[in-house]
């Protein structure tokens, strides 16, 4: 099985939400000070569910991540945990993208990598939270595509796919190539190893630029956007919390069903 | 542009009914239609629906299109996408609306990029913009940390919406409208994939969405046996139990009783969260609730800045001492 993996570099979405700050000026988020950034997380639960089709059959996993100040340390956590490739889309033109401009340039990668057999993605990222580039390159590259997996069996050059519902799951088969956008039941991506960080060091990610693809930079990153973001702002909380005293937890919590009771929420 | 016109609603059915997202996405529907002054259409797709589209009229569109089809019994990516292109080639709306549910979230992207337009996905708010009339957008993003509003330049203008995020309009059976049957032209072979089962998960007692009262717990629970105690209190309450991400991947309780922007959106009067942080992910699926109360040892968790009432202290201690009180006063 040739399978690739789509990974981004996020901040991290585990930052106490006190320290979320945005610049209303620039409609940006400023990073938060000393918080490193991470994989998107469910970008990572794609790694996994790759890794466990390699473990299975063997074959080989390609990750590719596009962004802007990709620090090497984060985004070679895919080969630290078992990929075998690591493609940066890393470009000014690449910058400042939506959804659509994202799924182009990196279907436009895949595109070129040719010999594939699953594409991983993750649900949705966990900064945009947009959950359409999976849908968007499957669209853009003719593929069929199951999203929100949480279990992935290849069976007879097909495969069956767990898919999450708001009703339980449903078991769904699909030929290959395809896409797979990947969910938190799949169960926790693995820790890298020592000797898969020591790896990972030493292997050197391949650079790809607009023209390396085969693309306009009409068609990528801002250029290439559908959608225009006027305003980015944090929602005002009310935040009057009244904590409910006592002697001790236990004597608060009975005053607490008090207080409920006088309120009539009881 | 200018042939671009009206608004649209992919209508979701379930166990035989509008789905309660679709009766909310035809309210919101109904507002966006009359702020432009057009139509509001409804689309509703599967197999034996057709019987729905004078429920969806009731509930405020002025046309509904139903596309009846055995193939549509089960949602399949490739055939619904493709009925759905069709729908809006015929019918040329200026604004789609579905919702953020397993079908819209698959539905709704891939859409989008067959039409050359993009979707905004998971939206609280929607209005027209007086000057472009254009869509306006509102959408958490960052967990939910932070709201953006976006325009789409190009037609049509796709939107999902967040369940209990719009106000459904009073049903209403004497509205006129007219009903149009649109023939699916699936090609079966072009649906490359089948669905082999469908594993409903079991809901023992009050469903989670319907639940008027919720207790909650998260990762400070520790234990399966630990959410026996919140079930107990839950059913006193007659209400349902709810937990953060972290339970539900250490299989403490079913995968379905995950709250938040990846699980379940619920709002009921009264939610009791228990040993959670409050993550911007975990709010997004209960800060519709009526009142929060928590339950933390830690005196700065987030949740202390999303709750009304608070106590501070071990679960273990509070908990048993809360439930144990509020059995007396409902007794009482
Ligand atoms: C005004 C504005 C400015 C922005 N500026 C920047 C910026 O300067 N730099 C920046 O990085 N982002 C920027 N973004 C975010 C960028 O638009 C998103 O990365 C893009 O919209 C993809 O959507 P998503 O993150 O919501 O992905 P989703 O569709 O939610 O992602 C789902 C999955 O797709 C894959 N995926 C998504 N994005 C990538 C990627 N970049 N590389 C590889 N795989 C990916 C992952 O597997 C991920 O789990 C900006 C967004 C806006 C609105
Ligand atoms: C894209 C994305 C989507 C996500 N979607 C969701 C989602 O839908 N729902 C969701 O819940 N999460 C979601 N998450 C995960 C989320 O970011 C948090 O990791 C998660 O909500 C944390 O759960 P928690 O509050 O239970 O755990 P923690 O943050 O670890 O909090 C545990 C709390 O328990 C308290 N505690 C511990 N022991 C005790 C005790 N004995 N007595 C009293 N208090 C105690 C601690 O003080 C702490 O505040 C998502 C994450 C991402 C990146």
């Amino acid at each position: 099985m040739n399978m690739i993996v789509c990974i981004k570099q996020v901040t991290d979405p585990e930052a106490p939400p006190a320290s979320f700050k945005i610049d209303p000026s620039s409609n940006k988020v400023v990073p938060p000070q000393g918080v490193s950034p991470v994989i998107d997380p469910y970008a990572e639960y794609a790694v996994e569910a790759a890794l466990r089709i390699k473990d299975a059959l063997g074959g080989k996993i390609t990750a590719i991540s596009l962004g802007t100040n990709q620090l090497r340390d984060i985004v070679k956590k895919p080969l630290a945990m078992g990929a075998d490739e690591l493609i940066l889309l890393e470009d000014e033109f690449f910058d400042e993208g939506d959804s659509w401009s994202t799924a182009y340039a990196l279907a436009m990668s895949i595109k070129k990598l040719a010999d594939y057999d699953i594409v991983f993605c993750g649900r949705e990222a966990s900064d945009w939270n947009a959950g359409q580039v999976g849908s968007g390159i499957a669209e853009l590259l003719g593929l069929p595509s199951v999203t929100l997996a949480k279990k992935i069996d290849i069976t007879d050059g097909k495969a069956r796919v767990e898919r999450v519902t708001d009703e339980g799951y449903e078991v769904i088969e699909v030929s290959l190539p395809a896409l797979i956008t990947v969910s938190n039941e799949l169960g926790e991506p693995r820790y890298p190893t020592i000797k898969g960080i020591m790896g990972a060091k030493k292997k050197e990610a391949v650079i790809w630029k607009p023209a390396d693809i085969g693309v306009e930079v009409s068609q990528i990153g801002a250029a290439g956007r559908h959608t225009k973001l006027l305003k980015l702002f944090q929602p005002v909380r009310e935040g009057k919390c009244e904590i409910v005293e006592g002697e001790s937890p236990e004597e608060a919590a009975v005053n607490l069903a008090l207080k409920l009771r006088e309120a009539k929420i009881l | 542009m200018a042939e671009y016109k009206g608004v649209m609603v992919f209508c979701e059915a379930t166990e035989g009914k509008l789905a309660a997202i679709a009766t909310e996405l035809l309210g919101c529907g109904r507002k966006l239609a009359d702020d432009l002054g057009q139509e509001l259409s409804a689309v509703l797709v599967g197999s034996g629906i057709s019987g729905l589209a004078q429920e969806a009229i009731a509930f405020g569109a002025d046309k509904a299109y139903v596309v009846d089809d055995t193939l549509l019994q089960d949602y399949q990516t490739d055939s619904y996408v493709s009925v759905m292109e069709k729908v809006v080639k015929q019918v040329i709306p200026q604004i789609l609306l579905l919702g953020q549910t397993s079908i819209g979230r698959d539905l709704a992207p891939r859409l989008a990029f067959r039409l050359n337009t993009a979707a905004s996905m998971g939206c609280l708010e929607l209005a027209i913009d007086p000057e472009s009339k254009l869509l306006l957008q509102t959408k958490p993003v960052y967990g939910g940390n932070a709201q953006a509003v976006f325009i789409c330049e190009s037609y049509p203008q796709i939107a999902t919406v967040r369940a209990k995020a719009m106000a459904p309009l009073e049903r209403d059976e004497s509205r006129q409208g007219e009903v149009i049957t649109v023939d699916a032209g699936l090609d079966p072979s072009a649906i490359r994939t089948k669905v082999l089962e469908k594993v409903p998960e079991e809901v023992a007692g009050i469903r989670l969405e319907d639940a008027e009262v919720v207790v909650s717990g998260g990762r400070g629970i520790g234990s399966a046996e630990g959410f026996e105690q919140l079930e107990e209190l839950a059913r006193m309450l007659k209400g349902a139990v709810g937990a953060t991400r972290p339970p539900c991947d250490n299989d403490w309780v079913p995968a379905g009783a995950q709250v938040g922007l990846t699980g379940k959106i619920i709002a009921p009067e009264l939610y009791i969260a228990v040993a959670l942080s409050g993550s911007s992910q975990h709010m997004s699926g209960c800060s519709g609730s009526k009142t929060i109360v928590a339950i933390n040892k830690d005196p700065e968790a987030n949740i202390f800045r999303e709750a009304r009432f608070g106590v501070v202290g071990d679960w273990k201690k509070a908990l048993p001492a809360f439930a144990e009180k509020v059995k007396e006063l409902l007794a009482g």
